[in-house]
């Protein structure tokens, strides 16, 4: 039952918005810093052991519980220099609150909804949902870390024509790495359950932060982030 | 895990009434192809309806801002109430299969303007198979023109079969681009059925009017419903 139930959080096709954002791979094309596989897959590699690694250990803390959504959130902001992204975190955030309110009701995230009206950063709540689904912290920290490269590579098939099986291909062979980066997630937000959110990974790509903003600035684009 | 019982969905997320247990605004989207005349169509009802219904826009277009952005040009609207969505170059994914984004767009359009009556939800161009789902607007409208070819309705497709209203623009241009207006709306019929086809002309005096009463008649039916 849970497997079924990661599978289905994962889900490309799960409607919580996040078809509209491209993960930092717009303005990564656009700047001529992913032209094909090989370069696609260096981003990937990048944005997973990063912004990944981060967003796969809030997923982890706030599935496991012991710390609260508003504290896991202040963490969030904390590791999210580029107000652009920052703002789509809590818009992709409340869109999939919506989703997980509807498919797996519970009592948690309509409290989530009404404490927080404005959202809360989308790993935060990707972890209260994978709860809310009877996943495990380590379900949850997985999840996040396979977003963080499916969204890039399915919008650069969109974006440069690539080729769809070297694309998918990409995804596969960084199977290792989203399993590392799932266990030190997994890890540190345990931390996080006695130290506070300072046991956090607070991993950053600068480059990702400063392309967020100038994507944000440009009137003519195919993806929201 | 809590789920839902196994007959009932309830329809908590995309909800008829507003939390003041008023009903909230009707929900019409326009779909159909590139520059078969949306946006026009949205900026004459707008002008139309305006002065009577308090009325909100959501664009979908599908690289710029340029729908948003002809709508505030034409002034039918102040700009808070226009909102442009964007869809990740997959117009049809936002209206049909993943509406989160649309769905946050005419909430927070409700919340900040409201209330509302009537909130026009333009799809981004796209093709004869896009349509929107029911979790997103109450009533749909396709736009198509005779400029694209006559047989259009023939060829069917989602979009022309099951739209609650399909609008057939630009007949001032048939006799210039030899459309058969006759075999259109003889197609429309047998595709259609009894669902209703209106012919327009952006360009005549009020040619939006059929439009406009339509969703003149949908607005007096969703409010008629308790």
């Amino acid at each position: 039952m849970t497997a079924a139930a990661l599978l289905l959080l994962a889900d490309g096709r799960f409607p919580a918005g996040a078809h509209a954002h491209s993960g930092g791979a717009e303005e990564a094309v656009r700047a001529g810093r992913i032209t094909g596989p090989e370069t696609l897959a260096a981003f990937c590699r990048g944005r997973l052991h990063t912004a990944g690694l981060t967003a796969a250990a809030l997923a982890a803390a706030a599935c496991a519980g012991a710390v609260p959504p508003g504290a896991l959130d202040a963490a969030a902001d904390a590791r999210t220099p580029s107000p652009a992204l920052r703002a789509t975190a809590r818009r992709l955030g409340r869109q999939l609150l919506r989703a997980a309110r509807a498919t797996w009701p519970a009592p948690e995230l309509d409290a989530v909804a009404r404490d927080h009206p404005g959202g809360l950063h989308q790993p935060v709540v990707l972890g209260l949902a994978a709860r809310a689904a009877g996943l495990a912290p380590r379900d949850a920290a997985l999840a996040a870390a396979y977003e963080s490269v499916g969204g890039p590579t399915t919008a650069t098939v969109r974006l440069l024509g690539l080729d769809p099986f070297d694309a998918t291909a990409v995804t596969a062979r960084l199977a290792g790495d989203l399993d590392r980066v799932a266990d030190l997630a997994t890890a540190a937000a345990d931390d996080a359950a006695a130290r506070g959110t300072d046991a956090l990974p607070a991993a950053s790509a600068p480059l990702l932060d400063i392309a967020a903003e100038a994507h944000a600035a440009r009137p003519v684009r195919l993806f929201a982030s | 895990m809590h789920l839902d019982h196994r007959e009932t969905y309830p329809p908590r997320h995309t909800s008829r009434l507003r939390d003041d247990g008023t009903r909230r605004a009707l929900r019409v989207g326009l779909g159909g192809p590139v520059g078969s005349g949306k946006t026009a169509t949205v900026a004459a009802l707008c002008a139309t309806l305006r002065d009577r219904l308090s009325i909100a826009v959501v664009t979908n277009d599908i690289y710029t801002r340029e729908d948003a952005e002809f709508l505030l040009r034409n002034a039918v609207l102040p700009a808070e109430r226009i909102t442009a969505v964007e869809t990740g170059a997959c117009p049809h994914t936002a209206i049909r299969d993943d509406i989160s984004a649309n769905l946050e767009a005419v909430e927070e359009l409700e919340r900040t303007t409201g209330p509302l009556d009537l909130i026009l939800v333009e799809s981004g161009g796209d093709n004869l198979t896009a349509t929107f789902s029911s979790g997103l607007v109450d009533a749909q409208i396709f736009v198509i023109d005779v400029a694209a070819g006559d047989d259009i309705p023939r060829k069917g497709g989602p979009g022309i079969t099951a739209a609650d209203l399909l609008v057939v623009n630009k007949t001032d241009l048939a006799p210039h681009v030899g459309s058969d207006l006759e075999a259109m709306a003889r197609d429309a019929k047998a595709q259609r059925g009894d669902l209703p086809v209106a012919f327009t002309s952006l360009r005549a005096p009020d040619g939006v009017r059929p439009v406009a009463d339509w969703v003149g008649e949908r607005l007096a039916a969703w409010r008629a419903v308790a």
